[in-house]
């Protein structure tokens, strides 16, 4: 091995630690790949007796999250590499678990997650729950199986806004990184 | 009319839709990949059976977990049952949330607030 590369597996391996990281993937977020992760999870959480409620609301965040990175990640080049790509990363501190996923997405859907995160951030418990009834009784299963729901659904399981960010990849594509936490109860 | 009676999986539901036992069941966890995939079936029997219909129809909803995309598919069930009402048909719903499962037992109010059919919540005791 180069001196520089088992730098880097010892720094990465530091890093994981330092910022409490307890399963780390990149890669395709496949149906099998979702399947896999929240089920570690879950047995994870259930060793170690977390509440059920809390096991409830780290599985279902999961799922929603990967889910969309599923349906709606890009590539950054477009021969090379499949599209649903992405990173997982799930922590742990003695408060809270913290789901964080990050992908490639096209620099046109940007401004409509945006005001689709601020939007439910902003809302209350209630108009939350009204707006989730809302989309619920109105419009039709997309076309890529999104219900426009997800973000409503999240913002009310974690009980926490939604943190986002958006970093510049090129002209077309950014990096989007979006974190949830979840206080343990 | 043929029966449905499907297993569970770890992402979709067990389901019986039995018009001559009266049964009409989801139970599990709906998760699916492909939502349309695993429910169009469903709401195609379900067409059917509102065409020549029992009485009276109970559908019962136990569920562990739904991703959003699952609770639009389960709404269009519930559209089905409001259709049975609208013609003379007696029908309810009956929603089971574990006592320690807030998230579930609101999905199920959420539901009884937009959907034309009565409504039995029913607390069960989770089992860890």
């Amino acid at each position: 091995m180069k001196p520089k590369f088992i730098d880097f597996v010892f720094d990465f391996f530091s890093h994981l630690r330092n910022n409490n990281v307890k399963l780390i993937y990149e890669g395709e977020i496949s149906h099998d790949i979702i399947k896999a992760f929240t089920a570690l999870t879950e047995n994870d959480l259930k060793a170690k007796k977390e509440a059920n409620p809390t096991q409830k609301k780290v599985f279902n965040i999961m799922v929603e999250c990967l889910q969309n990175i599923s349906k709606h990640a890009d590539c950054i080049d477009d021969i090379s590499q499949k599209n649903g790509r992405g990173i997982l990363l799930v922590s742990e501190t003695d408060d809270n678990y913290q789901i964080t996923t990050g992908n490639v997405l096209k620099k046109e859907y940007v401004d409509a997650i945006k005001t689709n995160i601020d939007n439910v951030n902003k809302l209350s418990k209630e108009e939350l729950r009204e707006l989730f009834k809302k989309k619920l009784s109105s419009g039709r299963i997309s076309e890529k199986g999104g219900a426009g729901l997800g973000f409503i659904d999240i913002r009310r399981k974690s009980n926490n806004k939604l943190d986002y960010n958006f970093s510049k990849i090129n002209d077309d594509k950014v990096f989007y990184i979006l974190n949830t936490v979840i206080d343990k109860l | 009319m043929s029966e449905i009676n499907i297993e569970h999986t770890e992402t979709t539901p067990k389901v019986i839709f039995n018009k001559e036992t009266g049964v009409f069941s989801i139970e599990g966890k709906t998760l699916p990949e492909n939502v349309n995939q695993f429910y169009e079936p469903l709401l195609d029997w379900l067409t059917d059976y509102i065409n020549n219909p029992n009485d009276e129809t109970v559908l019962k909803i136990k569920l562990e977990y739904i991703n959003t995309a699952s609770s639009k598919a389960i709404f269009s069930i519930f559209l089905k049952l409001e259709k049975l009402i609208e013609n003379g048909k007696k029908a309810k719903i009956i929603w089971y949330y574990a006592d320690d499962d807030e998230d579930m037992m609101d999905v199920g109010e959420e539901y009884a607030d937009v959907i034309k059919v009565p409504f039995e919540h029913v607390e069960f005791e989770s089992e860890d």
